[in-house]
């Protein structure tokens, strides 16, 4: 049986290993680029998610009692395709296939439930409320499956995400699980300066979660989060995990040149020694 | 099943198109423990109170949020409930949009999509609750079938086709109370079919929902007129059934859409996007609402001022065939 030390440490090395794919296929995307500055500030929590926490099976991808991972802000789709790697779900040849003619790995992730893509995403704020509908289905078959949705915290722009958190509330989703990535950065530059939201987790509570703030890099303290008893067990749960967009190269950490980009040879070798352990 | 017959057709004109679902609704659920139905605070006018009452675990009112219900809907579709999200026409055909495209065509999640009260039926309200592009939306979405029934029979045939039918469907309802009676017996619905109504040999009229029974009567009055029309009911206009249009194009001297709907994108825009592809088609009458926002006004009248009653579709079929309406006793040459 795992301890907690060694959990964490097989966490934080997952995410390592995430990292290093993620720069791989940015590289390999070649002159299309990618999203990689906000897949790196959401690979802790897919490490931790596909690592520690869902129940999933790649052997059996459409298990009905599994855990439902939705990604709703797809442009962290690096995030989520190297933790589905992890997790068996695509071969490491596989993943290479990442934003090429004809790939189940699009630069926005497309829906194929055999290989752990829950739904399609790419067009912001979409995801809470098809995750509202998997959690009442699951209730009202009586699996005990959770579902979780991951946004951006410049998603939470989008007027429907506000409409699917009240619903959430209203309708008592314990099940339903959403995660606020934290960043503090959007496509244009910092959150605060194009719209200042304030403070997500007074937002979230105001609007009938249970919500738990954490640092999204701090593995250990994610499983906690995501892990730990219910203070209110009728509310959906909103972690709030504060994160660095680009997190973990210094030339891209909340720089959002690196919201979209190539990755050159020398860039990437770079950003790897960073990376060495 | 509900039979259909002349007393059920009295009933369900005089209950009109949402009405018609709710009763339909009610009657196809039993034994059907999948099923979900969502409205965005409509339930009342959607005709689906009995079924709520009924059915309390099957149906969810998710507050005035259009964009959240087709989510939501999505979401349970996603898991294997048949789901309809209800709402008026052109609110799912714009305000969710977007959740349309991508999770009923770009997924392919089994959601019918009820749009209540397409064209003119709210038309008292003014031109937020006309729904005049709701087909034209909704067709250019790939995978979407576009279904728009003729009268209350067919809202039926529809609804218990739904039951069983697998993949997106959007669903345009139009009418008002004492909707116009097509159906008094038994018939096949089959999606994607169009139906023949009646022979003609000279003009070949295609309508779909309300349209159709004034297609009839049009050509009633075209007959008097000594024009020979048919008339076919295309109650589903994506998958369009080419074959009936083929049909009408090997002995129709003029192609008639005729639609509750503007003449941009719906019915007379599938039938002319079908025949500029094949070439060598009769000419295309389009009758429909104008490109313009209209006047408010209640559903009769609003037919009227648009020209949509069977009389008005007669005469701007003559005027088309080149005879002053009224004394077209013979056949011209077609007008350019």
């Amino acid at each position: 049986m795992e301890d907690r030390d060694e959990r964490i440490d097989r966490l934080r090395q997952m995410a390592g290993r995430m990292r290093r794919t993620a720069l791989a296929l940015t590289l390999s995307a070649g002159p299309h680029g990618a999203h990689i500055g906000p897949s790196l500030s959401i690979i802790d929590i897919c490490a931790v998610l596909y690592g520690g926490v869902l129940h999933v099976n790649s052997n059996n991808p459409r298990w009905p009692e599994r855990d439902r991972f939705l990604l709703s802000k797809g442009h962290g789709a690096l995030g989520f395709y190297t933790a589905l790697g992890e997790a068996g779900f695509f071969t490491p040849e596989e993943l290479y296939t990442f934003e090429k003619p004809e790939s189940l790995l699009t630069g926005q992730p497309a829906m194929c439930v055999d290989r752990g893509i829950e739904i399609s995403s790419g067009s912001l704020g979409l995801g809470l409320s098809i995750g509202i509908g998997v959690a009442l289905a699951g209730r009202k078959t009586r699996r005990n499956y959770k579902t979780y949705v991951l946004m951006g915290d410049g998603e939470c722009n989008e007027g429907t995400v506000w409409e699917a958190a009240m619903a959430a509330a209203h309708f008592r989703l314990a099940s339903l699980v959403a995660i606020v990535d934290a960043n503090g950065m959007q496509s244009d530059g910092a959150c605060s300066a194009i719209l200042d939201m304030g403070s997500h987790e007074n937002k979230w509570r105001s609007f009938g979660w249970e919500t738990r703030c954490v640092n999204g890099h701090d593995v250990g303290a994610l499983f906690d989060a995501f892990t730990a008893a219910r203070s209110n067990p009728d509310c959906p749960l909103a972690v709030i995990a504060s994160t660095v967009k680009g997190k973990g190269i210094s030339f891209m950490e909340n720089n959002n040149d690196w919201h979209h980009n190539r990755l050159t040879q020398e860039q990437h070798d770079a950003a790897l020694l960073e990376l060495a352990d | 099943m509900l039979p259909i017959n002349a007393s059920n057709a009295r009933l369900w004109s005089m209950l009109g198109s949402r009405g018609t679902f709710g009763v339909a609704m009610l009657d196809a659920a039993a034994g059907m423990d999948s099923l979900m139905v969502l409205t965005a605070d409509l339930s009342v006018t959607s005709g689906l109170e009995r079924f709520r009452v009924t059915y309390p675990d099957r149906f969810l009112n998710v507050g005035i949020a259009e964009q959240n219900m087709m989510g939501i809907a999505a979401g349970l579709a996603k898991e294997g409930y048949r789901t309809f999200a209800t709402t008026f026409s052109n609110f799912a055909a714009m305000r969710s949009y977007e959740q349309v495209r991508l999770h009923l065509g770009y997924m392919g999640l089994n959601v019918k999509v009820i749009g209540l009260a397409g064209g003119m039926a709210m038309g008292q309200f003014g031109n937020t609750h006309y729904g005049i592009e709701d087909m034209a939306l909704m067709r250019a979405v790939p995978g979407l079938t576009v279904i728009a029934p003729a009268d209350g029979a067919e809202i039926v045939k529809t609804v218990e086709t739904m039951m069983k039918h697998e993949g997106p469907v959007f669903v345009r309802l139009t009418g008002a109370m004492n909707n116009p009676i097509v159906y008094t017996s038994d018939y096949k619905f089959t999606v994607g079919k169009a139906v023949r109504l009646r022979e003609g040999a000279d003009v070949a009229i295609f309508a779909c929902g309300t349209m159709v029974y004034e297609a009839m009567q049009a050509a009633k009055k075209l007959e008097a007129q000594g024009v020979s029309a048919s008339v076919t009911n295309i109650h589903t206009l994506k998958p369009l059934d080419g074959q009936a249009i083929e049909e009408a194009c090997s002995y129709a001297s003029l192609l008639v859409t005729v639609e509750e709907h503007g003449i941009i994108g719906g019915l007379g825009g599938a039938v002319a996007e079908y025949t500029a592809r094949r070439g060598g088609a009769p000419r295309q009458l389009f009758v429909g609402l104008p490109d313009r926002f209209g006047m408010n006004g209640d559903y009769k009248y609003l037919m009227h001022k648009y020209g949509l009653t069977g009389n008005q579709i007669a005469g701007k079929v003559m005027e088309a065939l080149g005879c002053r309406t009224g004394d077209g006793s013979k056949k011209l040459a077609l007008v350019e």
